[in-house]
């Protein structure tokens, strides 16, 4: 069985070119970048060349880029660089469709003596500027909020949003780890201080990560130990990955332009196509500002988790919003938040697109998902 | 991804008995949409009290779909007192198990069968059994206690595993915690506690009960009790410590160890003090 991958929001596949350039760093080049000799030397320059190359994805400059581990290192480290170095300050604020690295550390914090706000959304996902600004204070050590999110795609105006809270010298974070590759971004048009990237989102593998941190910014190292990352954090640098990471942020580059064409023309096809076929399905978020490759659709009446193992059993791999799908017992915190009613937060499923996707998948899923979400409407009490 | 079985995967694709018999003779309904499962199971019961159709309609996940599917195979062709006695655990076996997360897929299939045999029976819709606990999921203290007998569960997760309480804004997490240690403060009991009971069961769950239950109690009155023998269902104490001089002895002899004693082992036993 085929199988047909519509879930690059969870994962992407490691893109063919990046394989190929990390392979002989896994075998005959496995000097230690901090080595004198020049056979460590050279593993050094191809950090550097990794480096310039992530700087380059987002228009930053090669020193402000330090490598990670994941996108919740990365996400983690600044949050904790920052609140430790204004320890004054007890007061930070987050989105309250954050995704749970960002999400669950607030909270964590919160029962540490943080005071935490979370700002709203509405019904379609956008988030409330006003009550963010309105709660700005002299006691707030960062305020942070994803630039797209993970489950609707929706886009938030980070960029706006940063210059604002420049004005209050409050440092401003950004999980940019769905929007990194799928949308242009330059950190200069900004006032962002630190920003998120996750290699697996971009075709690189799983396990390597960076953290944009931007010239000047007030900064104590998470992951305490040498010299490495120009002191930022400690570990000898996963060299393997991060020489995949840099090629991916090239091939990120690179195929913006396709992103917009053929990504985001498969993903209107394919919502078109079972919004057209499927009664009582409507799309959660604002469809004007959204990633051009996620679209999370709600089938009334039906459960995710029953939906996602029908198109399972045919290779179709997508996600859901559903509270079974997580082993939790509610729905998403992002649908919820959202206002999405429990009948169709319950039946929500995210197809997210990538760069391999093909014309005859999208034509299989919009042929194979009506039956499917026909079946277990005719299984389900609620149905007539 | 769940670890489903086979069983499960096959109800779930291929679900047996799917619908709605009509002028049914017991219908039972659980669930709602806002809790995302959701189950209406109608039977068809013949003369001899004998059910000799099932149906079910379900909204829910794989494991909702397989409980009832398997649910309405176990009870085609038994009587309804055989199948008063299915319980959630009896459903989850007939799958080959379910993933602990989703054992409260069982309880609903276990729920709507007994709410259809007591529509069959023409027993009233029962009102709210007990108090609501867990607010997001309407689940009261009736139900998890009997989830946590039943279950023999241990913490506050297992119970959400199995009736879904506290799975939601986890406000009720203490009040859960309460009715865990509640009935776990006799744990052995409703353990070992079966209908007849030789002699020498009886005595080494006496002794249990007096060590683990009744001394440490009285001790914080500076009191004790040791066991003495055992009789004719009577059980032979003498009072140490302050509990041998003080006035109110028999009190506590009759009120509290006596009572902890037929609770926790067995109804018909009395309690007597052997003087010295």
């Amino acid at each position: 069985m085929k199988t047909i991958y519509v879930d690059n929001n969870a994962t992407t596949r490691v893109a063919p070119e990046v394989q190929e350039v990390m392979l002989p760093y896994l075998s005959e080049f496995y000097g230690n970048p901090s080595s004198m000799h020049s056979f460590g030397g050279k593993v050094a320059h191809k950090i550097e060349e990794a480096r310039a190359k992530v700087a380059s994805l987002i228009n930053a400059s090669p020193d402000e880029i330090m490598f990670t581990s994941c996108g919740t290192e990365s996400d983690s480290t600044a949050i904790h660089a920052t609140i430790s170095s204004v320890p004054d300050k007890k007061h930070i604020i987050t989105s309250r469709v954050e995704h749970p690295a960002v999400k669950n550390l607030f909270e964590h914090l919160s029962k540490k003596g943080y005071r935490v706000t979370f700002v709203p959304v509405d019904r379609k996902g956008m988030l409330d500027l006003d009550y963010l600004y309105s709660n700005l204070t002299d006691d707030t050590a960062i305020v942070s909020i994803m630039w797209a999110n993970n489950e609707t795609g929706m886009i938030f105006p980070v960029e706006e949003i940063s210059q604002v809270i420049k004005k209050k010298g409050i440092v401003f974070h950004t999980d940019a780890v769905q929007a990194v590759g799928k949308m242009p971004i330059n950190v200069s048009n900004s006032e962002i201080d630190m920003l998120s990237i996750s290699g697996h989102k971009i075709y690189a593998p799983k396990g390597i990560g960076a953290l944009y941190v931007r010239k000047g910014t007030r900064f104590s190292p998470f992951l305490i130990g040498g010299h490495q990352e120009s002191g930022r954090r400690g570990g000898t640098e996963n060299v393997v990955y991060i020489i995949g990471l840099g090629k991916a942020s090239e091939l990120a580059a690179k195929h913006m332009g396709e992103m917009t064409n053929h990504v985001g023309k498969l993903r209107d096809k394919l919502e078109n196509g079972l919004l057209k076929r499927i009664p009582n399905a409507m799309i959660n978020g604002d469809t004007e500002n959204r990633l051009l490759n996620t679209t999370s659709i709600s089938f009334e009446y039906v459960e995710g988790e029953s939906i996602l193992l029908m198109m399972n059993e045919l290779g179709i791999c997508a996600s859901s919003g559903s509270a079974c799908t997580s082993g939790s017992l509610e729905p998403s915190h992002v649908l919820r938040a959202m206002g999405v009613p429990f009948t169709a937060a319950h039946g929500s499923i995210r197809f997210s697109l990538g760069i391999y996707n093909t014309e005859e998948e999208i034509d299989f899923i919009v042929e194979k998902l009506p039956p499917i979400i026909e079946n277990l409407r005719n299984l389900s009490p609620f149905w007539k | 991804m769940w670890e489903y079985t086979e069983k499960v995967k096959d109800h779930f694709l291929n679900p047996r008995n799917v619908g709605v018999i009509e002028n049914a003779d017991g219908v039972g309904e659980v669930g709602s949409l806002a809790c995302g499962d959701a189950l209406k199971l109608t039977l068809k019961v013949d003369g001899d009290k004998r059910i000799s159709d099932a149906k079910f309609q379900t909204f829910g996940c794989a494991s909702a779909i397989a409980s009832s599917s398997a649910l309405t195979e176990m009870i085609k062709g038994i009587t309804i007192d055989e199948a008063e006695k299915i319980t959630n655990n009896d459903i989850a076996e007939y799958l080959g198990g379910l993933p602990k997360e989703k054992m409260h897929c069982s309880v609903m299939g276990r729920d709507a069968l007994e709410k259809a045999i007591a529509n069959y029976r023409g027993e009233p819709e029962k009102e709210l059994d007990g108090e609501i606990v867990c607010e997001c999921f309407g689940v009261t203290d009736h139900e998890i206690q009997r989830a946590v007998k039943e279950n023999n569960l241990k913490t506050i997760e297992d119970v959400t595993d199995y009736v879904k309480a506290g799975g939601g804004c986890e406000s009720c997490h203490d009040k859960i915690q309460e009715i865990i240690e509640s009935v776990n403060g006799t744990p052995f009991a409703e353990k070992t506690r079966p209908s007849g009971m030789t002699n020498i069961q009886k005595i080494r769950l006496i002794e249990e009960t007096l060590e683990r239950e009744i001394k440490p109690e009285l001790k914080k009155d500076g009191g004790g009790i040791e066991f003495i023998d055992f009789a004719d269902n009577t059980v032979f104490v003498k009072l140490r410590g302050t509990c041998s001089t003080c006035s109110a002895s028999q009190v506590t002899l009759k009120h509290y160890v006596e009572t902890r004693i037929k609770e926790l082992v067995s109804p018909e036993l009395v309690v007597e003090e052997v003087k010295q």
